[in-house]
């Protein structure tokens, strides 16, 4: 939900575009001919049924999956083939579906392995534990800390991830990739298996990310009302087409939408 | 440690330029901010404060008017309270948690401008009653986020308001100089802070207290535990709870301790362990709490540890109370007690973050003996206290090594309390309000004509320990028909004690003796069964069980031997007692939604019951309608047996009999 009368975050530029996008695994077409953009600041959700190409999306814009056709752009810079390091390099973090964390370390250790990216001293520096490597590491915890009073996981900060709830360990992996001070944010099915209350608290950290941090958000969300109340706008995927491209407003009331989710008659 | 200055200072704002002066660079506050303390001492806490006043007097806190504080334990909620108060205006702290409604009730009450709060959530709860607060100018508030898109011409930041303050004073001498007089110009007579009471029981009043009263309140007790400047207080409590208020606020200025807030309300415990405080408080439950968390976690040690744990917790309960009040011990006791603190005590309280505690209070409701004695016998000096908000909380304390788990210690200096025609406890003391927040027929409601405050609570003193004994509200208190002191709350509580009884309900306002109808309690009783090969088919089978009747007879007889160690009590001893055959349910309407029994409710529903229990016949038949779940009604029948109980011969009468 957008502060009812306050003023939207400023949307800009086009940040991240899907040309022409295809993909298939052999025979199977997972994604065929899409084309969207994510602009600036925005939030921005990839909605549709069971199959209907939304991950492989997210994969495809991340690196992990290459596209048969098509282009994808980023930041002004068009590439046909980007490997997920280099889209982590180049500021897109993600968190996953089923989550993704190294469950015997701690939530400060999880969220400090996002960093890792951002530490420059080498491998012995760091063995060392002294001089540069010390400082760097205790400016890093900072920006760590920083995101754990951010997310109020404080009491958390050293339970090992594998002992806490779901709904917690969703929240420490949103944490481990805003460690990685992201553009571009692709959170898949961030509130999967959420209550209620947990969902509330999740929508509230995912508009105050984009708000505090001001990052760009992909997020793919099976809950409509979620997805209605959270996103500027959305892109609707069916068997891996595009069937719908617009508001909240404009979606809800969209037929080919509607078919789409509630089956037509043949 | 009663500083001859703290009799000058009638204000808390002279307390705080005083504690610069004496205290400069020791620590105030702490505060757990990114994962690290952080420390202001109290000559910066001073200047903080100092610019916060500024600050709020040009946004137009004047004094006299009333300001909201909002929130939880922080500094900046802490030195908005200061701040407030060194402009002679008045502060009135609301609980973090009250729902909007309560939050609407209490700012018009007490006609805010002005609130400090924490952050955008009780922003937000504000905004939601706004309609019914039209006095509200301006929020100040501590925490940022979230903010960026609300409307700013009634919003401020608080390190905004300081930062400006700052300016004022450094380009012109002539504001600190205002300042001076105006901290000089406070009275101690003056409202120092408005506290309202929780409203559990009716509509929530704002108790008045004055500076000077709360600081004499807290000069006496800072003495009584002798606390100094190097003493350390974890404010884990809500802030608008008269409790922190004295305990932490004003103890804290009058003594020049240390006061530390937890990084968030959920990082208490691990905050605890970490500043080591050396006084603490915590109510009851609290400690039961942190028991059962260390007994869980004993099941799953290994043998060893857990043979040793047990091994020396015994010795603690054979020694370590005495040890603790001075007594004399065996050597062999000693010795064991030292290698128990070695092996299991001292690695405990570590874990508990109590190693270092020197005063611990518990209060606000009867404590387990047993809960009482555990945490006495691993050496916490933890002791009971008795108090309100309109006392400012301090009436009675326990004096080191004079300890008892059944009473509340003896009045505190200068404070005089008499037990009134009916057994009501009523107090004046130095820290009494002066009257309720815009409300003078409650206020005349609870003063006596000499001047007295009502407690609402009935107690007595007790004989042999001299100490005050509180035992039930004294609404609730009744007599029996040989005009015995009946307090139904009291002799409940006594059983529920035992873990195998889950609920009591005691009979006995103007009837011949008291009688108790008890609720077993399935877990502990279940698991009891199990291990003794009581075969059961369901809870009224096991309720109506010979042997659980046994065990139940067992507590109750204890429970009259305690009762006969009591003059007062004796004469209430259990009579009668029976086993209901179903759980009381709030479903049912026999509970509050908050777990109390509803006597006279239960009464009529279970008439035939409470009538065999004194007509003397030795079963009774009941039907009774219950609620399930889902909403169906259905009906249970049972035949419920009585048993009478021996009592013990009542002290008295043996005095004679000698």
């Amino acid at each position: 939900m957008r502060a009812p009368g306050g003023p939207d975050v400023a949307v800009g530029d086009v940040l991240l575009s899907v040309e022409n996008v295809s993909l298939s695994f052999g025979g199977v077409k997972a994604v065929s001919d899409v084309s969207f953009d994510i602009r600036k600041g925005e939030i921005r959700a990839i909605i549709g049924p069971n199959g209907a190409g939304k991950t492989s999306m997210l994969n495809i814009i991340n690196g992990f999956y290459h596209p048969q056709q098509g282009r994808i752009t980023f930041r002004g810079a068009t590439r046909a083939k980007m490997r997920p390091h280099d889209a982590a390099y180049g500021g897109i973090a993600r968190t996953f579906q089923n989550v993704a964390l190294f469950r015997g370390m701690t939530a400060l250790d999880n969220i400090m392995a996002g960093r890792s990216l951002k530490m420059h001293k080498n491998f012995f520096w760091q063995l060392l534990r002294f001089g540069p490597a010390t400082r760097e590491e205790i400016e890093h915890r900072h920006r760590a800390e920083e995101i754990i009073d951010f997310l109020k996981i404080q009491e958390i900060r050293r339970t090992p991830v594998g002992r806490l709830p779901y709904g917690l360990q969703k929240r420490v992996e949103l944490g481990r990739a805003l460690a990685m001070e992201p553009e571009l944010l692709l959170l898949d099915e961030p509130m999967a298996g959420m209550n209620m209350e947990e969902k509330e608290d999740m929508s509230r950290f995912v508009l105050d990310v984009n708000d505090h941090y001001g990052t760009t958000i992909a997020l793919i969300e099976h809950d409509m009302g979620v997805v209605m109340d959270l996103s500027d706008r959305v892109v609707v995927l069916d068997h891996g087409i595009k069937i719908a491209d617009g508001t909240p407003d404009e979606i809800k009331t969209n037929q080919a939408v509607i078919d789409a989710y509630l089956g037509v008659a043949h | 440690m009663a500083h001859p200055a703290a009799a000058q200072a009638d204000t808390f704002a002279k307390l705080l330029v005083r504690n610069a002066e004496l205290f400069g660079a020791r620590p105030a506050m702490r505060h757990k901010d990114l994962g690290i303390w952080q420390t202001w001492t109290w000559s910066q806490t001073l200047e903080i404060v100092r610019a916060y006043a500024v600050g709020l007097h040009r946004l137009g806190v004047r004094r006299g008017e009333t300001v909201a504080v909002v929130g939880g334990n922080r500094p900046k909620l802490y030195w908005s309270v200061m701040a407030v108060q060194m402009l002679g205006a008045v502060p009135v702290p609301v609980y973090a948690d009250a729902v909007a409604d309560e939050l609407a009730f209490v700012l018009a009450h007490a006609d805010v401008r002005f609130a400090a709060v924490e952050d955008q959530e009780q922003i937000d709860k504000i905004q939601s009653v706004i309609e019914r607060l039209p006095k509200l100018e301006m929020m100040v508030y501590d925490e940022r986020r979230g903010l960026r898109d609300y409307d700013h011409a009634r919003l401020r930041a608080m390190d905004d308001v300081i930062a400006e303050g700052r300016k004022a004073l450094a380009g012109d001498p002539v504001v600190g100089e205002w300042l001076d007089n105006e901290i000089a110009a406070g009275k101690g007579s003056d409202p120092s802070i408005i506290l309202y009471t929780s409203g559990t029981t009716g509509q929530s009043k704002g108790v008045v207290l004055t500076g000077e009263g709360s600081i004499r309140a807290a000069a006496d007790t800072v003495a009584f535990d002798k606390l100094t400047e190097n003493d350390v207080a974890l404010a884990y409590l809500p802030l608008a709870w008269v409790g922190d208020h004295y305990l932490n606020y004003a103890q804290g200025l009058v003594s020049g301790f240390c006061t530390a807030c937890p990084e968030n309300p959920d990082t208490a415990m691990a905050d605890l362990r970490e500043i080591g405080p050396t006084f603490y408080f915590a109510p009851p439950r609290t400690l039961e709490v942190l028991l059962t968390r260390v007994m869980i976690r004993m099941e799953d040690a290994g043998f060893l540890k857990r043979k040793l744990f047990h091994y020396f917790i015994g010795v603690a309960r054979k020694y370590g109370e005495r040890i603790l009040n001075g007594e004399k011990v065996p050597l062999i006791g000693r010795l064991l007690y030292a290698l128990g603190d070695f092996l299991v005590y001292a690695p405990l309280k570590n874990v508990l973050g109590f190693s270092k505690v020197r005063v611990a209070y518990t209060a606000g409701e009867a404590i387990g003996p047993d809960l009482f004695a555990f945490y006495r016998s691993i050496g916490l000096n933890l002791k009971q206290l008795y108090g309100q908000t309109e006392a400012f909380l301090y009436l009675t304390a326990q004096h080191d090594g004079d300890i008892y788990s059944d009473t509340v210690g003896p009045a505190l200096p200068n404070v005089d309390i008499r037990i009134a025609e009916g057994g009501e406890v009523q107090f004046k003391s130095p820290g009494m309000f002066t009257e309720y927040f815009k409300d003078k027929d409650k206020t005349a409601e609870v003063m006596t004509a000499d001047g007295y405050v009502k407690t609402g609570d009935a107690g007595y003193f007790d004989e042999k320990t001299g100490h005050l004994k509180i035992i039930d509200r004294a609404k609730d208190v009744g007599r029996l028909n040989d005009g015995t002191l009946f307090p139904p709350k009291y002799i409940e509580n006594k059983l529920k004690f035992f873990p195998n009884i889950r609920e009591v309900v005691a009979y006995g306002d103007k009837r011949d003796f008291c009688a108790v109808m008890i609720n077993i309690d399935l877990t502990a009783v279940g698991s009891w069964a199990e291990r003794n090969n009581v075969v059961y088919g369901s809870y009224q089978e096991l309720a109506g069980h010979p042997l659980v009747y046994d065990m139940i007879e067992k507590h109750v007889a204890e429970v009259n031997r305690s009762l006969a160690a009591d003059k007062v009590m004796a004469g209430a001893q259990i009579k009668r007692f029976l086993i209901l055959h179903k759980e009381l349910d709030a479903d049912d309407g026999e509970l509050t939604r908050t777990q109390k029994v509803r006597r006279s409710f239960i009464a009529d529903r279970y008439g035939p019951l409470v009538a065999a229990l004194y007509d003397g016949s030795p079963e009774a038949d009941i039907a009774t309608e219950v609620t399930f779940e889902d909403g169906r009604k259905g009906t249970i029948k049972a035949r419920v047996k009585i048993r009478d109980m021996k009592t013990e011969p009542v002290p008295a009468v043996l005095e004679k009999a000698a």
